[in-house]
């Protein structure tokens, strides 16, 4: 039987057998219909991809008010549509390194101050006009400019000059800055022709698809572009991303076979839609985290027992299991884990405990009116049943939590980093000073917990300097304990990102960069034939 | 009496009884504490949860009664709202004619033209929700329909033979409107009224849907649906009790307000 | 001129104040939304320099009385603007949207309105006796069910279990009629089941005042049959209030039809509107909102003129 599997696998390989056609002989054979999924997977994946065929993508995060420009995207669709039409300077890898798009090498000076991105020969927009480093200049600079909107424009402070020679561009930073790479590989950097001065919506870049259909809020089609640089990218012919808001429509257009993936699955419905057959559930750990919080300059909460109260009365154990439901692991008030290059993993796990809760509480000297913490759905997939569970274990503790449901509409710009106590989450970083300069650093635009640390702010700047690895673990560690014991974070949850993927899909692989492979799913996986 | 009932309003009495009876006794009825976690998510009924519990492991019953209490609460005082304001305003622009009916009339089809969901959506998310707001607001909304309707009952009643003999008696407004036009157009004021209590009953609860309803960890039925809807493409029936429980009151008050309906048009016609 | 030229003439007159009313309405409210469109875009990435240069760019710090003059002007040059958030224009969105809401509506009203009026004239037939209670009890059902749950349900029956029907009822320019009709099979059942029950009713009751007046016993002693008297003598005198019926109806199949349209996810107005609002994109939110109106009162202007018309005595005024 064995060597006849194996002759199977070897037949597929050489694409003589369908999947179907396998998984009947595999039956008959008396092999498990999840081992005979298994091996068809491997044995197809040493075929390598299939070229062909229309991919089908269900999202949730698309409105009809989304546009092409790639500086005001904001949610999962229009990041979709911008990793298809378009390209960054750099990208970050799966495993957390640089990946070199449309710069060939970059390279940076001793003192990490310069750096130097050099452009990829002969690559050309879908206009037919080839990338130069100008194009670069100008799209960092349109982002950069202090007119700009771009949802980058945090990341790219601290710029000190910037130009183009040749093939090269060049960026001299204020401060030394070890991660600048990571910097640039931002997302919203799409590089635009002449920077997008000319019309940011033209939706024109040097990705592996060509815009077709564009309707905002419904649909996205495209076609492959025939003159995408890399080959070993792009394998399907057309792309075609639907917007499904809806949860519950989502996962029944994938269970009817309407499309072949789909981001954002519910960990609730999880490991129900797993039992269904053709399905499968890919879920990865990552960086992004829910969190409570707290204004540490607005009474009650400037007082430190009252937070180290609230941060004690948050059962995280219960938390993910029931609201993550065991796709996910516990947080420990501090923004970061161990999916973080240079993380401390020793830093001790802050446990629920109501009776240390309620000492600080007593300590903190609250004169026992509700707490009242803001709450929508729109903070995150289960935010309102996070707080009614926080409550719950709060009200153990003799704490009075008070919770405030707002409506999703409105609630970025009226309730997070406005009202002193909210619901709210962050995709996290691809490296830990990211993280810190773009929401604890006591001058970021973000800083949701009104964090002002003058130690801490100095401990991050002297981490950015240092090049030497040891120093930089340890100098991340204080920050991290200065944040859980100091901070007005509750971080209860890292939250896995969690698809839904047909059996149809090959060469799905996790990428713990966000939803769908970071969104390179349509581009990396190819179809069954 | 009881005799000339018919089974089918019987039923409607009974069961619109049973559920306003629930309401007022929650706390008495409930087996646990409203917002009290007593097991894991989506558990299959057994015999401490009769219903199962919730989508984060509360007990299904206590919910569904508690949240009962809120719908029909909710309901309620937003249909009387509507009634009150809708009626006394209908009946006034009858009475009085003129301008002031041609104002009242054409703010009336100014709101009534833009679609009641939306205003109620855009309007919920200026003011903070609360349950008075949401009273207040879904009873304004809703007073169109029954201002139009006893404007239009009103207006032919208005020029009946018996309502001239009272005003050439000399009779105020207040009589006209109290004493001869109200007790005429009271039937299908009646019918009506339970019409609106299952509109009231299903707009509270797509508001719940939309996430607009009241404040967690209360929850009216459609915040139960809402809570729970994810499991039902997965057979897990904890969102369909909280539907068929508004729909068995839903049909139950349209029994009852049928079986007024029929009374009063075989009065009219008896009256011929 | 002729009483009813000048009637529909002044219903005209009248719709058109009504919906300059609306716009003022609509735009106040907007208004009064916490937040606005450059908050709205930037969300969660907003920083106060970015949200000052897009505000500029929207053109937000003028005065809101300036910006709805100005769009009031556009209007009268049939001109209704660009979005503020994605600088579409707006007519030619609001145009294919429009189509396909409208698309679903007709889908719907075709089915649903002669089966209501047949349903009804049924019930009225065996009055009191069980095809009359079936149908009774039936539509009852439908209607207090809410929508989004006859949605869900159908969508786990037909659409995954089965696989009759597709439960995305996505439709698009290049798709056939046959491929339409396909595709919003699922949400027009349902906004027929809605619907269906309030028309049926009204029919039934409004055909049922009418059989206690002498002439249709008159009718009945010519011998003449059950159906014939109710179809020839009850219905021509009942339509003034079942056209009333069906028009509301009708507006609510392109006004009301937002849950249907999230759970189905078809790209209609309703969905267009709220996401509108939550945007903060007034202009577009503005051009909805007067179109849902215009609708709202073109139909009831109809219904006026359907019930003066079947009514001699209201077409020959004293």
């Amino acid at each position: 039987m064995n060597e006849q599997l194996t002759h199977m696998s070897k037949q597929v390989t050489a694409g003589k057998l369908t999947r179907r056609e396998f998984m009947g002989k595999a039956a008959a054979l008396g092999v498990s219909a999840a081992m005979a999924s298994t091996m068809f997977a491997d044995a197809a994946r040493a075929a390598g991809p299939v070229k062909g065929g229309t991919m089908k993508i269900g999202m949730l995060g698309g409105e009809s008010t989304n546009t092409l420009d790639p500086a005001v995207a904001a949610t999962q669709v229009p990041g979709m549509v911008l990793r298809l039409y378009g390209e960054q300077i750099v990208d970050v890898t799966a495993e957390g390194e640089i990946d070199y798009r449309l710069a060939e090498s970059v390279e940076g000076s001793a003192d990490a101050k310069t750096w130097n991105f050099k452009v990829r020969p002969g690559v050309e927009f879908q206009n037919g006009k080839t990338v130069t480093a100008q194009d670069f200049l100008r799209t960092v600079e349109r982002h950069a400019n202090e007119d700009s909107k771009s949802g980058a424009l945090g990341v790219l402070k601290g710029i000190k000059s910037m130009k183009a020679e040749g093939d090269v561009f060049t960026v001299e930073m204020e401060n030394p800055t070890a991660d600048l790479p990571y910097l640039m590989a931002d997302w919203h950097l799409v590089v635009q022709p002449d920077g997008g001065f000319d019309n940011p919506n033209a939706g024109i870049g040097t990705g592996p698809y060509i815009i077709e259909v564009d309707e905002p809020g419904v649909r996205h089609t495209f076609k492959k572009n025939p003159n995408y640089w890399d080959d070993s990218l792009g394998h399907v012919d057309e792309v075609e991303v639907l917007v499904i808001n809806d949860a519950t429509a989502r996962m029944a257009a994938l269970q009817s076979g309407q499309v072949h993936m789909v981001n954002s699955v519910d960990p609730k419905v999880a490991s129900l839609l797993e039992r269904a057959p053709n399905l499968e559930i890919k879920s990865v750990s990552g960086r992004a985290h829910y969190v409570f919080p707290m204004h540490t300059n607005t009474a009650p909460f400037d007082n430190n027992d009252l937070r180290l109260a609230l941060k004690y009365a948050v059962n995280r154990e219960e938390m993910v299991e029931k609201i993550l439901r065991g796709f996910g692991s516990v947080g420990n008030d501090i923004p970061v884990n161990e999916s973080y290059p240079l993380f401390d993993n020793t830093i001790e796990q802050r446990k629920y405990d109501p009776e240390k809760a309620a000492e600080h509480y007593k300590k903190s000297g609250h004169d026992g009116s509700p707490i009242v913490l803001y709450v929508s759905d729109a903070a995150f997939a289960g935010a309102v049943d996070a707080a009614q569970l926080f409550q719950q274990s709060a009200a153990a503790a003799g704490i009075n939590l008070q919770i405030e449901r707002t409506p999703s509409d409105g609630y970025w710009s009226e309730v997070w980093n406005n009202k002193p106590f909210c619901a709210s989450y962050w995709s996290g970083r691809p490296v830990q000073d990211q993280m810190y300069t773009t929401a604890y650093l006591s001058s970021a635009d973000w800083n949701d917990t009104r964090f002002n640390d003058p130690e801490f702010d100095k401990l991050l700047f002297e981490a950015r300097g240092e090049l030497n690895v040891e120093k930089r673990v340890e100098l991340y560690s204080k920050m991290a304990r200065i944040i859980r014991d100091k901070g007005g974070l509750i971080a209860p949850m890292f939250n896995d990102f969690v698809d839904g993927v047909s059996t149809q899909v090959q060469g799905y692989k996790n990428d713990p960069n966000g939803f769908l492979m970071y969104s390179w799913a349509p581009i990396k996986c190819w179809l069954d034939a | 009496m009881i005799k000339n009932i018919p089974v089918s309003a019987l039923i409607g009495l009974m069961f619109t009884g049973a559920y306003f009876f629930v309401a007022i006794a929650a706390p008495l009825i409930a087996p646990y504490g409203m917002a009290e976690i007593v097991g894991d998510v989506w558990e299959p009924p057994s015999p401490e949860h009769l219903l199962g519990t919730d989508n984060i492991g509360r007990d299904l019953l206590t919910r569904m009664i508690y949240g009962g209490r809120t719908t029909i609460f909710i309901a309620a005082a937003a249909t009387l709202l509507s009634f009150l304001t809708g009626t006394s305003l209908g009946l006034l622009a009858a009475v009085l004619g003129g301008w002031a009916d041609q104002a009242l009339s054409r703010a009336v089809d100014l709101v009534m033209s833009i679609p009641t969901l939306i205003l109620a959506l855009v309007i919920l998310a200026i003011v903070p929700v609360t349950v008075p707001i949401l009273i207040l607001v879904m009873g304004l909304l809703d007073a169109t329909r029954p201002y139009r309707l006893s404007r239009s009952v009103a207006v032919d009643i208005n020029v009946m033979d018996y309502v001239e003999a009272a005003k050439l008696r000399g009779e105020g407004r207040g009589w006209v409107i109290f004493r001869e036009i109200l007790p005429n157009a009271l039937s299908p004021l009646v019918a009506e009224f339970g019409l609106r209590f299952i509109f009231m009953v299903l707009f509270i609860s797509t508001l719940s849907f939309l996430g607009l309803g009241v404040q967690p960890p209360l929850a009216d039925w459609g915040g139960i649906v809402k809570e729970n809807k994810d499991g039902i493409v997965y057979g897990i029936g904890a969102a369909l009790y909280p539907a068929v429980a508004i729909a068995t009151l839903a049909i139950s008050v349209n029994l009852v307000a049928d079986w007024v309906l029929n009374r009063t048009t075989s009065l009219k016609g008896g009256r011929g | 001129m002729h009483p009813i030229l000048k009637l529909v003439s002044q219903r005209l007159a009248l719709g058109i104040l009504l919906l300059l009313g609306a716009s003022a309405l609509i735009f106040g409210l907007t208004e009064a939304l916490p937040g606005d469109a450059a908050q709205a875009v930037l969300g969660q990435s907003a920083t106060a320099e970015s949200l000052a240069n897009l505000r500029e760019e929207m053109g937000l710090n003028r005065p809101a009385l300036t910006r709805y003059f100005e769009w009031l002007g556009g209007i009268f040059q049939g001109d209704l603007g660009q979005s503020l958030t994605n600088k579409l224009d707006i007519s030619e969105s609001i145009g294919k949207r429009l189509g396909n809401t409208l698309f679903l509506a007709c889908v719907a009203a075709v089915v649903s309105v002669p089966l209501a009026i047949f349903l009804g004239l049924l019930a009225v037939r065996f009055r009191n006796r069980w095809p009359d209670k079936l149908i009774s009890a039936v539509t009852l059902t439908t209607v207090s069910v809410p929508e989004f749950l006859i949605g869900y349900i159908l969508i786990y029956f037909i659409s995954v279990k089965l696989g009759w029907f597709s439960s995305l009822a996505i439709i698009n320019s290049s798709m056939s009629l046959g491929q339409k009709l396909y595709a919003v099979a699922l949400p027009a059942f349902v906004l027929t089941l809605v619907v269906l029950a309030q028309m049926m009713r009204m029919t039934r009751a409004a055909i049922l005042n009418l059989m206690q007046s002498a002439y249709i016993e008159t009718a009945e002693l010519k011998g003449l049959s059950t159906f014939q008297v109710i179809a020839r003598h009850a219905f021509p005198n009942a339509i003034s209030p079942i056209v009333n019926v069906v028009m509301l109806n009708l507006a609510y199949l392109v006004v009301g039809v937002v849950v249907v349209e999230v759970v189905f996810v078809y790209p209609g107005m309703g969905q267009y509107l709220v996401d509108a609002v939550t945007k903060r994109d007034v202009p577009v939110v503005l051009a909805c909102g007067v179109v849902f109106a215009a609708v709202y009162i073109g139909l009831n202007m109809v219904a006026d003129i359907v019930s003066i018309l079947a009514n001699p005595r209201l077409r020959h005024p004293k």
